[in-house]
């Protein structure tokens, strides 16, 4: 039985359908998700959630930006109000907001500055630029 | 001169001419925005459903449910009203119908001695409650017909902020509901604080918690968490509704301009037919009538044709045979 995955932002539907295996990261840390996985509530971080489609397909990446996971009889709902796959991304646009952000933490700007560059880096990781 | 009013009535039907062109291509921008507005407020619906649902999960899950934003607060001084309108107008009674509902319950409240806070979406509400002296504590524009989640995130702020430091007790949100194509309802709701009755009247009937559920981090957390993006979810679902409803009422608005403009211009036309036909006969019989006198003048006697011909008239020295045999015989 595999995992029924649904990956949902505000605006859209990113990705809905079947998996093996769901992986992201927590408040917590990475974590995975497989059938029969317990119950589980969490928030998520600035990072990537990773699909593994069943029989190792190619692996369904999206940059979420904070949100939330929920895990349910089998089900994983991840839910974020900024989530975007990789043809999503406008590379160019992420690299100038980390050198935005890069700029502003020499100039000894605060936290908001931080989570700037945290996202411009999971943004060019996951368009591979 | 009997061309001026004619001329100025073809002045007029070009210029309703030319709006009415005006008024059918707004008709039909308006009608493909509908389809686009009404996809998006169907794209939206799985998270605001998905959120609720992980809410519903949270009270399952035994994680008790208390919040800023939950607190219902009894003692009610001040109301706040977000009104989503339109930034423009020509859209029939749409954004009338929202300001105006808005402005009724507002009174009822001000009724019981509440005080209010506005927050208008869209210029149509602010220039409205602006000209009549309203206090506006905060306005946002430029967004009501494609509205983006990121805009719903900063309404939410300016509403959330003011709730969350007990300036405001309660917030009242009137917008457009999209029901169909040809129905739309404004309504005005409680917003905040927000309803959960029917989330944790789930969470009860479930028998306690249902599932021993792992939370990362605390269910207190994630509530606080989880509640903001609630709140910003159905904002955004609002937001895109009222959109569509903008978007259908402006359809119905300038389909009726169209049609109204065919109308005026049929009527013009007639007038402007009529008018033409009076000049040409006047015209006529002063073509008449100028013949005329110019042969009086010229001394040819009057022209006209007797009704019955006689022999006496043609031939006046005519004597009549009979006549005069019988008086010489007498």
């Amino acid at each position: 039985m595999a995992l029924q995955v649904e990956l949902v932002s505000p605006e859209r539907i990113l990705f809905s359908g079947e998996a093996e295996m769901v992986v992201c990261r927590t408040a917590g840390g990475e974590i995975a998700f497989l059938t029969g996985h317990a119950p589980f509530l969490g928030t998520l971080g600035i990072g990537v959630v990773r699909i593994h489609p069943e029989g190792g397909g190619e692996v369904v990446k999206a940059a979420v930006h904070e949100g939330f996971v929920e895990v349910k009889e089998n089900r994983v709902i991840v839910l974020s109000d900024v989530a975007e796959l990789p043809d999503q991304i406008d590379a160019d646009r992420a690299r100038r907001a980390l050198e935005d952000a890069e700029r502003r933490i020499r100039e000894g700007d605060d936290t908001d500055a931080e989570a700037q560059l945290r996202r411009a880096h999971v943004r060019l990781a996951l368009a591979g630029a | 001169m009997a061309g001026g009013k004619e001329r100025i009535l073809r002045q007029r039907i070009k210029s309703v001419q030319s709006t009415k062109k005006i008024t059918k291509a707004m008709e039909l921008i308006a009608a493909s925005r509908i389809v686009k507005a009404q996809q998006r407020v169907a794209a939206a619906r799985p998270y605001s459903e998905q959120i609720t649902e992980v809410i519903r999960s949270l009270a399952a899950g035994g994680a008790d449910l208390s919040h800023p934003l939950l607190a219902r607060n009894e003692n009610v001084s001040t109301v706040a009203y977000v009104v989503v309108t339109a930034d423009r107008g020509l859209a029939g009674a749409y954004n009338s119908n929202v300001i105006r509902a808005a402005e009724r319950d507002l009174r009822v409240e001000q009724a019981k001695g509440r005080s209010y806070s506005l927050i208008c979406l869209g210029r149509k509400s602010e220039s409205y409650f602006r000209f009549r002296g309203y206090d506006i504590a905060a306005s946002f524009s430029g967004m009501s017909e494609q509205p983006r989640y990121e805009d719903a995130r900063q309404v939410a702020e300016a509403i959330t902020g003011p709730f969350l430091e007990g300036d405001v007790q309660l917030v009242k949100l009137a917008y457009t509901q999209f029901l169909s194509a040809t129905s739309q309802k404004v309504v005005v709701t409680q917003f905040m604080p927000l309803d959960t009755e029917g989330i944790t009247d789930a969470a009860a009937a479930s028998d306690g918690p249902e599932a021993a559920y792992e939370f990362e981090p605390e269910p207190g957390e994630i509530l606080s968490e989880l509640l903001p993006r609630y709140v910003e979810a159905r904002l955004f679902a609002a937001m895109l509704d009222a959109a569509a409803s903008e978007h259908a009422a402006r359809q119905r608005a300038m389909k009726s301009a169209t049609e109204n403009a065919e109308e005026l211009i049929v009527k013009l036309a007639r007038i402007m037919n009529r008018a033409r036909q009076d000049s040409i006969t006047t015209e006529i019989m002063e073509i008449v009538g100028g013949a005329e006198a110019l042969r009086q003048s010229s001394g040819e006697g009057v022209d006209y044709l007797p009704d019955t011909l006689v022999s006496r008239h043609i031939l006046p020295d005519h004597i009549d045979p009979f006549r005069m045999s019988g008086a010489k015989r007498q």
